[in-house]
């Protein structure tokens, strides 16, 4: 009797388990497939700014307009994957990704996502004059917008003032990569274990190539001339990479084959090196009341050998997908999340070092921010300022972008020619071999657009 | 008597010294176990530990074994609402494991007690459908399902778990069913059994151990499946292991959180073994015994 009552509940309770199932295609809450103007789903990378937008969302956004929002958030690369994927298919299962300054104008060449003009026009409160202009600019293509920044940075070296001022050094506030090698030997081993540098040496095309590739465009190296001919074994290529491999075996990080954005911030953050050319927003977590140097930090523009500036531009930016059927929805939750009326919100309720800034030339004339971001806040707008995605080098270029080549292809590039770079940090192999090999890679490329046509 | 003294001395001596050497070796045999189990077990008490660490000091090298312990990671876990991303993989595996059993359990009988004619070609077919890397089926998968309006659905997972696990289910129970005499169903059929009669009351009995086996292997290969979850869901069916991957990030630090979070995704598949745990060891030796 017992047992067969065990087993009249079990079955009755798979079979609650599957009626339940299959009345919904899961637990977790979604804008259905049709118009659904009550809910928009987003895609976003999972970054600390974006989980505290996941945060407040809810209490703020929706409780305004009623418009639920349901957030994915996934790695840097997952979530790359997953919106190629997504919209490259036009699937519609999100309405709202945020994709980069790289894939932007790619995406509105392939007509994926859909252009923000007619909004804009009808958004006065959001105000587009006020986003940076460099950022428009990498965001747009063909002359319309198709991104809207949600947080965007520029890249400057960053160094310990103690540090410096106790061997009696001052650091030009715009130091020439020359002047860089020299502080960075003058300085190595000024605390116990502390190094000259930390510079990126781990492999990924948005790794090591992140500020090697601006240290190429300022030594007048580029990865393709106007017309398409690959330039990675050419003279100016050779030089600023045989200087990077050198400075970072020489007086950079420990285990710098290894090392990536994270690790460096590690590095400076804990005292292990003395300087750091990387992305302007590690100053934030430099400076937030948990870092054990805080305050001690000076900033100055990227360093530079033949160009005026030679700092990246990037920017996690939102984007509307084509297919989407909410996109009128979609809308007022990107005109919200990158408005300066969510930078107060985050100001106010978070605390303004964790403001996305990086987009809004306010946010620099904000006197809350610049109270506690002063240290790094004017360095941070100059370097987006001076940042040129058209023309960030010696020559004329075949495709936008700074630290990349704004082309489908440069991922896969990059990433494998920083493979032997990283390589040759760890001392497996010659910077000559290693470029010779990337030559041949980006010669492959090169062919093909030449093939094409394309200019 | 005095003859064979010596002789038993000698064999007396033997025996002493053999046992001393077994003695000795079984020592040596159980303290090399022990450091397998423990280089084995680890990475599990160090995850374990860095869970209760705060994340400045999850991410020390070296690492601080006598960091103080707090529950931050734990608590970011759950504040970030995990339970529609548990509740998908419970109804994922649980239901697909039911349907696998109850496909896998008829066809293994067919091939085994009472074969179908050429059953090893079947069988053949059945390891065959695993011969191609699950990773090419992957974008025809996307689009079927995005044709057919299942994307970020359950019940496309439900149905993909269950044809992946088939094969291995019919495998396996069938091994364990060959162990069961003939005998036994014959004197059942004497006795009037029927067949649906000889399955439960006969067969199920003796063969619980593997199905329960079989069972667990299919849930855990469900619980744990990342590849075509994070393909296939959104923010509808989004399972356990797609929302553990949330917690990974490039800016910041996360040891101790996706440590938390790892841990709590791993319980339901531990607790499972360890119910199951007599009842796996009878069913995986099952098919070594002869």
């Amino acid at each position: 009797m017992t047992r067969r009552r065990t087993r009249t509940t079990a079955i009755a309770a798979v079979a609650a388990t599957a009626v339940a199932v299959s009345g919904c295609a899961g637990w977790g809450s979604g804008a259905s497939s049709s118009a659904d103007g009550g809910a928009v789903n987003v895609l976003m990378v999972n970054n600390p700014q974006m989980m505290d937008l996941q945060r407040l969302t809810a209490a703020n956004f929706t409780a305004k307009t009623g418009i639920k929002v349901n957030f994915t958030a996934l790695p840097e690369n997952d979530v790359r994957d997953k919106i190629s994927q997504e919209f490259s298919s036009q699937a519609g299962q999100y309405d709202i990704a945020t994709l980069s300054n790289f894939e932007i104008p790619i995406y509105a060449k392939a007509k994926w996502v859909a252009p923000m003009d007619d909004y804009i026009a009808k958004d006065s409160a959001f105000d587009q004059d006020d986003i940076l202009k460099p950022m428009t600019t990498s965001l747009s293509s063909e002359g319309k917008i198709y991104g809207q920044p949600f947080y965007g940075e520029s890249s400057f070296l960053m160094y310990r003032k103690d540090v410096m001022d106790a061997k009696g050094i001052t650091v030009p506030p715009k130091p020439t990569w020359q002047q860089v090698a020299e502080i960075a030997a003058q300085v190595d081993g000024a605390q116990p274990g502390m190094k000259g540098i930390c510079l990126r040496g781990q492999p990924g095309w948005g790794q090591v190539f992140a500020p090697l590739s601006t240290v190429v465009n300022t030594f007048g190296g580029t990865w393709f001339t106007k017309d398409w001919q690959a330039q990675v074994n050419a003279p100016a290529f050779k030089e600023a990479v045989n200087f990077y491999v050198n400075l970072v075996r020489t007086h950079g990080e420990q285990g710098a084959p290894q090392a990536g954005f994270t690790e460096c911030l590690n590095n400076l953050m804990t005292g292990k090196v003395a300087m750091w050319y990387d992305a302007t927003s590690a100053a934030g977590s430099l400076e937030a009341d948990d870092s054990p140097n805080k305050g001690k930090f000076g900033y100055v523009a990227a360093p530079v050998v033949k160009t005026k500036s030679s700092g990246w531009l990037y920017s996690w930016a939102w984007a509307i997908q084509q297919a989407s059927p909410r996109k009128d929805a979609s809308w007022k939750f990107i005109s919200w999340a990158s408005s300066k009326e969510y930078e107060q919100l985050v100001g106010s309720q978070l605390g303004w070092t964790k403001v996305p800034a990086g987009k809004r030339a306010s946010t620099y004339e904000n006197a809350e921010y610049l109270t506690v971001a002063s240290a790094f806040a004017e360095p941070t707008r100059d370097a987006i300022a001076s940042a040129d995605p058209l023309n960030p080098g010696v020559q004329p270029r075949p495709a936008q972008g700074i630290q990349f080549v704004g082309i489908p292809e440069f991922p896969d590039l990059g990433t494998q020619v920083s493979q032997d770079v990283s390589a040759a940090i760890a001392g497996q192999t010659t910077v000559d071999e290693a470029l010779d090999k990337g030559q041949q890679l980006a010669e492959d490329v090169a062919e093909t657009y030449r093939e094409r046509g394309q200019q | 008597m005095s003859a064979y003294a010596p002789g038993t001395r000698a064999a007396q001596l033997g025996l002493k010294i053999r046992q001393k050497k077994t003695t000795r070796s079984s020592t040596l045999i159980g303290i090399g176990a022990w450091i397998v189990g423990l280089v084995f077990v680890f990475p599990v008490l160090w995850m374990v530990l860095t869970s209760f660490h705060r994340e400045a000091d999850a991410a020390t090298n070296p690492p601080s074994f006598a960091a103080p312990l707090v529950l931050d990671g734990y608590r970011a876990f759950f504040d970030s609402n995990p339970w529609p991303s548990l509740l998908n993989s419970l109804t994922a595996s649980v239901v697909s494991t039911i349907l696998v059993i109850l496909l896998a359990f008829p066809a293994a009988y067919a091939l085994s007690i009472r074969p179908v004619k050429k059953w090893s070609d079947v069988l053949f077919f059945f390891l065959s459908t695993k011969f191609m890397p699950i990773v090419a089926g992957l974008l025809p998968l996307y689009l079927f399902a995005q044709k057919v309006q299942l994307l970020d659905n359950i019940w496309m997972l439900i149905a993909f778990y269950t044809t992946m696990n088939l094969p291995i289910a019919v495998w396996m129970l069938r091994s364990f069913l060959a162990e069961v005499p003939v005998e036994m169903l014959e004197a059942a059929e004497v006795d009037g059994a029927g067949l649906i009669r000889s399955l439960r009351e006969v067969i199920a009995p003796v063969v619980m151990p593997g199905l329960a086996a079989a069972a667990l292997i299919c849930f855990i290969f469900s619980w744990n499946e990342l590849l075509f979850a994070r393909v296939l869901t959104g923010t509808v069916a989004q399972t356990a292991p797609v929302f553990l991957t949330g917690f990974v990030t490039s800016q910041g630090l996360f040891l101790a959180k996706v440590c938390a979070a790892s841990l709590v995704v791993s319980l339901p598949v531990l607790l499972a073994g360890f119910a199951a745990q007599d009842k796996l060891v009878q069913g995986l030796s099952m098919g070594a015994v002869r």
